[in-house]
C-alpha cells in the first residue's frame, strides 16, 4: 500500500461516511472501557475470592470445552465432510443452528434435554445424576454454543483440503484410520486451530445458557460474564474491572489469531 | 473535509436518538421502572390508571430492584421508579425527584413445586442432604433477605444457585428444576396451585419495604406524580393487601 499512488481515484463519501460510522462504533466503546476503568483498585478487585472462583471456572469450562472440540467435533467435521450418508445437509445446517440461537434460548433448549425433568436429564436423574447446578452442567453449555465454531472451521479446512490426497494415501495402502491420522488431518491442522481458538473465544464469553442451565453460584458455576452480571447491580466499577480482565484476555486470543484476520494476506 | 465526515457520522449516530424523545401528540407513555416482585399488582394498577387517564399508556419494566436502581442513575427513560428495599432506592438517590414513600411491605416464605419432588414438610427440611433449593443473588433486596433469613435460622446448607430476581427464583421452583425457592409471600401466592408454602421462622423479623419515587429524568412528571398517587392511594393499597403485602 502506498499512499502516494491512487490509480482508482479518491475514495467517495458515500462509502467512507458509512464506513468511519461503522469504525468509530466498534472501536469507541471499547477505548471508553479501557479509559473508564478503575485501574487504581484494578489488582485488588482482580484478587478477590469472587474473582478468583469466577476466573477458575472460566478458565476450566473453556479448557475442557476446547478438549471436547477436538475429540468430539473432529470426527463430526470428518463426518460431515468426507462421508456421504443420507440427511447429511440436514445434519450439517442443525449443526450451524446454536450459532444464531439466542444464547438465553440455548439455555432453555439444553433444560429441556438435560434439566432435572428434561427428556433425557429425567432418565439421567433416576440413575442418580443431576446435571443442573454443578459445573459439568456449565462446560455441556459452553460446548453447546460453542461446538459449531470448531466444526464449521474444522469441515470447512477439511473440504478446502480436497479428497486427493486422501486417494492417494489410499492407493499407497494406508487404511481410512491411518489416512486420517497422517494425511487428512495434519493438512487440516490451519482450521484446527482456527476452530479450537474461536471455540475457546466463544467460551470464555458464555453467559445467557450458562446461567439459564447451570444456574449462577460462586464456586461452582458462577462464571466471569455471570459474576459480571451480579457485580454490575452492587457495583458498576467492580463490574468494569472485570471487563476489563476479559478484554485483555479477548485481545490476547485476536492476537493469536492475527495470521487469519489481523493481516491481509 | 475530515470536520465535514465526523460531523456526518455523529449527525447519523445521534439521528435515531432524536426520535426517542417525549412526544406531544396526545398520546403520552410513562414509563415505569418496577420490582420484579411487584409485576402483578403494579399490571393492574396501570390498568386503572390507563382507564382513569384516557390516552395515557404506561409502559412497565420489571426487573431486579439493583438493575433498574442503576438504570435510573444512568439516566435511562423513566417516570417513576419503585424498589424492593429501601438500601437499592437509596443508590438511586441522586435521580429521584420526589422523596421514596413506602407503600407496601413482604415478607420472605420458601415455596416447593407443587408436587413437593423432595417431599419438605417444614423450613429445617433444607438442611436435608440432597434438598436442590434456590435464593437470589446477594446484590438483589430479595437475595439480601434470603442472605438474612439464612443467616438468623443458621442453615448450613449452600443454595444452588443465585438467580438474578425473585421471579427467576419462582421459575425454577414451577419449572420442577428446583426442590425449593425463596421467594416472597405475594410472589407464592401469585402462583397459586403451582407452589406449596412453607413459613421460614423469623421470617417477620426480615421484613422488605417497597419504596416509590418520581425520577429526574421524568417528562411527565405530573402524570408521574399522579401514578405514585394512586399507587399510595386507599384504591392502590386495597390492590397490595389482595395480593398479600403488608401495608407500611
Amino acid at each position: 500500500m502506498t499512499r502516494s499512488a491512487r490509480p482508482l481515484g479518491r475514495p467517495p463519501l458515500v462509502l467512507v461516511v458509512p464506513g468511519t460510522v461503522a469504525a468509530a462504533l466498534l472501536v469507541l466503546p471499547l477505548i471508553t472501557l479501557v479509559l473508564d476503568t478503575p485501574w487504581g483498585s484494578f489488582w485488588d478487585e482482580v484478587r478477590t475470592q469472587a474473582v478468583r472462583d469466577a476466573l477458575r471456572i472460566t478458565a476450566l469450562a473453556s479448557a475442557v470445552t476446547v478438549v471436547a472440540c477436538l475429540v468430539l467435533g473432529t470426527p463430526l467435521a470428518w463426518l460431515l465432510a468426507r462421508v456421504d450418508f443420507p440427511g447429511r445437509s440436514v445434519l450439517r445446517a442443525a449443526v450451524a443452528v446454536p450459532l444464531v440461537l439466542p444464547p438465553v434460548v440455548a439455555g432453555v433448549a439444553l433444560v429441556t434435554a438435560l434439566g432435572r425433568h428434561g427428556v433425557v436429564g429425567a432418565l439421567l436423574r433416576d440413575a442418580g445424576l443431576t446435571i443442573p447446578y454443578t459445573t459439568t452442567a456449565v462446560v455441556i453449555a459452553h460446548t453447546f454454543v460453542s461446538m459449531p465454531f470448531y466444526v464449521l472451521s474444522v469441515e470447512g479446512a477439511l473440504r478446502a483440503g480436497g479428497e486427493q490426497y486422501d486417494v492417494v494415501a489410499a492407493t499407497l495402502g494406508a487404511d481410512r484410520w491411518t489416512t486420517f491420522r497422517r494425511v487428512t488431518l495434519p493438512l487440516a491442522m490451519p482450521g484446527v486451530m482456527a476452530g479450537a481458538m474461536l471455540a475457546w473465544a466463544r467460551s470464555l464469553g458464555e453467559f445467557g445458557a450458562t446461567i439459564t442451565f447451570a444456574g449462577n453460584y460462586p464456586g461452582t458455576t458462577q462464571t466471569m460474564p455471570s459474576l459480571i452480571y451480579g457485580a454490575l447491580q452492587a457495583d458498576p466499577q467492580v463490574a468494569r474491572t472485570l471487563s476489563m480482565v476479559l478484554l485483555v484476555v479477548s485481545l490476547a486470543i485476536l492476537a493469536a489469531l492475527r495470521n487469519r484476520w489481523l493481516t491481509t494476506p | 473535509m475530515k470536520k465535514h465526515i465526523a460531523a456526518l457520522s455523529l449527525l447519523t449516530l445521534l439521528a435515531p436518538l432524536a426520535a426517542c424523545g417525549g412526544n406531544d401528540s396526545g398520546d403520552t407513555t410513562i414509563t415505569v421502572l418496577a420490582a420484579s416482585s411487584l409485576t402483578e399488582t403494579f399490571t393492574q394498577l396501570a390498568d386503572q390508571f390507563e382507564k382513569d387517564h384516557p390516552g395515557v399508556t404506561v409502559k412497565l419494566s420489571f426487573d431486579s430492584s439493583a438493575t433498574l436502581a442503576q438504570q435510573a442513575v444512568d439516566g435511562a427513560p423513566g417516570d417513576v421508579l419503585a424498589t424492593a428495599d429501601t438500601g437499592t432506592m437509596d443508590t438511586a438517590r441522586d435521580a429521584l425527584a420526589s422523596d421514596p414513600k413506602v407503600f407496601a411491605t413482604n415478607t420472605m416464605v420458601l415455596v416447593t413445586p407443587a408436587d413437593n419432588p423432595a417431599g419438605i414438610t417444614g423450613f429445617q427440611d433444607i438442611e436435608q442432604g440432597g434438598v436442590t433449593y434456590v435464593v437470589c443473588v446477594p446484590t438483589a433486596p430479595c437475595g439480601k433477605v434470603a442472605a438474612a433469613l439464612l443467616d438468623d435460622n443458621g442453615v448450613q446448607a449452600k443454595p444452588a444457585s443465585q438467580e438474578v430476581d425473585v421471579k427467576s427464583v419462582l421459575a425454577k421452583v414451577t419449572s420442577d428444576e428446583a426442590d425449593a425457592g425463596f421467594v416472597y409471600t405475594t410472589d407464592a401466592q401469585a402462583a397459586r396451585d403451582a407452589v406449596e408454602t412453607f413459613e421460614i421462622p423469623q421470617s417477620a423479623d426480615e421484613p422488605t419495604s417497597y419504596p416509590i419515587a418520581t425520577l429526574d429524568q421524568s417528562k411527565e412528571s405530573d402524570l408521574a406524580q399522579q401514578f405514585v398517587d394512586l399507587v399510595t392511594s386507599a384504591d392502590g393499597q386495597a390492590v397490595f393487601t389482595a395480593a398479600g403485602f403488608g401495608t407500611p
